[in-house]
């Protein structure tokens, strides 16, 4: 495994997204319609609200929020295999010493940094005006450690797995769009970890945030080696998978 | 009297009939014009090359490959190719579209498993595990360059020298710019280049890492003349340092001026050699001597000239005479023309031209499959 490789890909793919403004147009107005809305909602519940409403609107919110990480890396990740198949630009990539863990490890963290870094901006200003301007009650419910924890720790983690299903997508399927599309609606049940956190049906503790955490990262993991194995550099250059063609393992 | 070099064209030459032996008055087929002797001779240079599988070139070998094969599915794309390649040589790999030259630069250059078959590229065994160190010493320009078009020239090549984890990325950058004479384009995003001027930033690319071989995959197609003159004057610049380069091309007149040997590929390798070899296994030598008016007879002119081994009139006033060695033949005819009292226009050896022989080989193809 070669760093300066890795480290290659995530400076192309970066320099790649500031010109590409499909993706800077999507990194930052998605964010913002899942941080205005929630924001709102939770300035407005008065300051004698019932405990219920509060739990139940900080859960709402708190999905909303991570839904930004689900939702974004898997833009930019199913475009990254498909895309550079479309405009010719992967089979010089492919031509060089890289291997394919490097290749999509590099598209992976390139795709990671700026989802990860608009989510963590979103949280913050989020949690910043509800301190500043939210009933005590619900400041409190917003800013109570585990659920600050669960923010923390979750949203790197469900970026990472949309990156992998978007990469996924991306490696098989054969249009961009489609990719799209598919890694979206397949990042979406890791949310549902958050949910059953979100709405109390478990209770919130720092060694459940923690715990639900790992067994992210071990996914995220099996998600990595899973999709390195279905890079086949075969398919990917003539559009038929390699066993088909009754031919030995390509090099790698 | 000035002797000569005129191309011929193939076909043409093979419509006329009415060849004489040389020594005798009766009229012969000629060797490797007639029909059935021609088929009788390719099919024996196709078994030769498969026989000897190549031919062996001077210097140590970068490339050798035996019996490649690739199946996609029922279709043989690529079948029982044998060819080897030495250090410093630019060998031309041409053929129609279709026959199997990308996707050999393709196996060669790991992107695709063969069915069967070996190699060694650039001294490592083709082999499942020796991928990434196989393409650390070689770089392949594919036919679409393939560059990032939202980044700049420099931008393009960082990136690919740290695909390369070439030493001081950035003196091989400018030293690969020098050699393309892109150097003021630098700074401009490749999307605003032009199709020639992106060529020669693959190329450029591909120089970044010293390969020890250059896989060029028609490296001027699409490409106006001066754009790919640019091209091949950056090829023969790379023969002068002494780079090996494998170039497919179906630009005949390409690959005859740049290429020191070539193969001839239709899915199967069809044969391989120097130009000049090519002809000379294909094509008999031939002097065409033209007069201002026809000979009285000119059997008795032609019969027996030193080196003329058969010869026919066509359209009156023009001679061909096959020989076996120009040199001798044609200062000896000279005489026996003015001799004759002819008065003598032109005396010229008829070249064949690659494209001759390529549509010799690749045509003998069509008339099977047909």
């Amino acid at each position: 495994m070669s760093l300066g490789r890795i480290r290659a890909v995530v400076r192309k793919e970066l320099r790649d997204y500031r010109r590409n403004r499909f993706t800077i147009t999507t990194t930052a107005v998605m964010p913002l319609v899942f941080l205005v809305s929630p924001t709102v909602t939770l300035l407005r519940i008065s300051a004698p609200a019932n405990a219920a409403l509060v739990h139940r609107s900080v859960g709402v919110t708190s999905l909303l929020l991570l839904v930004v990480p689900a939702v974004i890396p898997p833009i930019i990740a199913a475009y990254s295999v498909i895309g550079e198949r479309d405009q010719g630009t992967l089979e010089p990539c492919l031509t060089t010493p890289i291997r394919r863990e490097e290749l999509l490890l590099g598209k992976a963290a390139a795709a990671f940094l700026p989802s990860v870094t608009v989510a963590y901006a979103i949280y913050a200003v989020f949690a910043l005006v509800v301190r500043a301007g939210a009933a005590r009650a619900v400041s409190a419910a917003v800013l109570h450690a585990p659920q600050v924890l669960a923010q923390v720790l979750f949203t790197p983690l469900i970026a990472v797995w949309a990156i992998w299903v978007g990469i996924a997508m991306s490696v098989r399927a054969r249009d961009v769009r489609v990719a799209q599309q598919l890694a979206t609606l397949a990042s979406l049940p890791a949310l549902g970890v958050v949910a059953l956190i979100s709405f109390r049906v478990l209770a919130p503790s720092v060694p459940l945030a923690v715990g639900l955490a790992l067994a992210l990262l071990a996914v995220d993991l099996a998600a990595w080696r899973l999709v390195s194995r279905m890079f086949d550099r075969e398919r990917l250059i003539t559009g038929a998978p390699a066993n088909r063609h009754a031919s030995r393992t390509p090099p790698r | 009297m000035q002797v000569r070099r005129e191309n011929g064209w193939f076909r043409r030459r093979r419509v006329g009939l009415g060849w004489r032996p040389a020594s005798a008055r009766e009229p012969q087929p000629p060797a490797a014009t007639a029909g059935p002797e021609a088929r009788e001779r390719l099919a024996a240079e196709r078994a030769a090359v498969r026989a000897r599988g190549s031919e062996p070139p001077a210097g140590e070998p970068l490339l050798v490959v035996e019996h490649l094969t690739k199946r996609f599915g029922e279709r043989v794309a690529v079948d029982d190719v044998s060819f080897t390649v030495a250090a410093g040589e630019v060998f031309g790999f041409l053929g129609p579209n279709g026959a199997g030259k990308t996707t050999t630069v393709r196996m060669l250059g790991t992107l695709l498993a063969p069915t069967s078959g070996s190699a060694v590229v650039a001294g490592i065994p083709l082999a499942p595990g020796h991928g990434s160190a196989i393409r650390r010493r070689i770089a392949v320009l594919p036919e679409n360059p393939g560059l990032y078009l939202r980044l700049t020239v420099s931008e393009n090549l960082e990136f690919f020298a740290g695909l390369y984890g070439v030493d001081q990325p950035q003196a091989r950058i400018a030293a690969a710019l020098e050699a393309v004479n892109l150097r003021s384009r630098a700074n401009d995003l490749c999307g605003s280049l032009s199709k020639g001027l992106r060529q020669r930033v693959g190329l450029a690319r591909a120089l970044l890492n010293d390969p020890a071989v250059l896989f060029l995959d028609e490296p001027t197609s699409g490409l106006d003349p001066v754009a790919a003159r640019e091209v091949h004057s950056l090829i023969d610049r790379l023969r002068e340092r002494g780079a090996t380069v494998f170039l497919t091309t179906h630009r005949l007149e390409e690959a005859e001026r740049l290429c020191d040997r070539i193969a001839i590929l239709n899915t199967s390798l069809r044969t391989i050699g120097r130009t000049d070899e090519l002809r000379d296994r294909l094509f008999r030598k031939t002097l065409v001597a033209v007069t201002a008016a026809p000979l009285a007879d000119p059997a008795r002119v032609f019969g027996s000239l030193p080196g003329v081994t058969a010869w026919r009139c066509c359209d009156g006033n023009r001679y061909e005479l096959v020989v076996s060695d120009a040199r001798l033949a044609a200062p000896a005819a000279a005489r026996a023309l003015v001799a004759a009292g002819a008065d003598l226009l032109s005396l010229a050896e008829q070249r064949h031209s690659l494209e001759d022989v390529y549509l010799e080989l690749v045509d003998e193809d069509v008339e099977a499959l047909g």
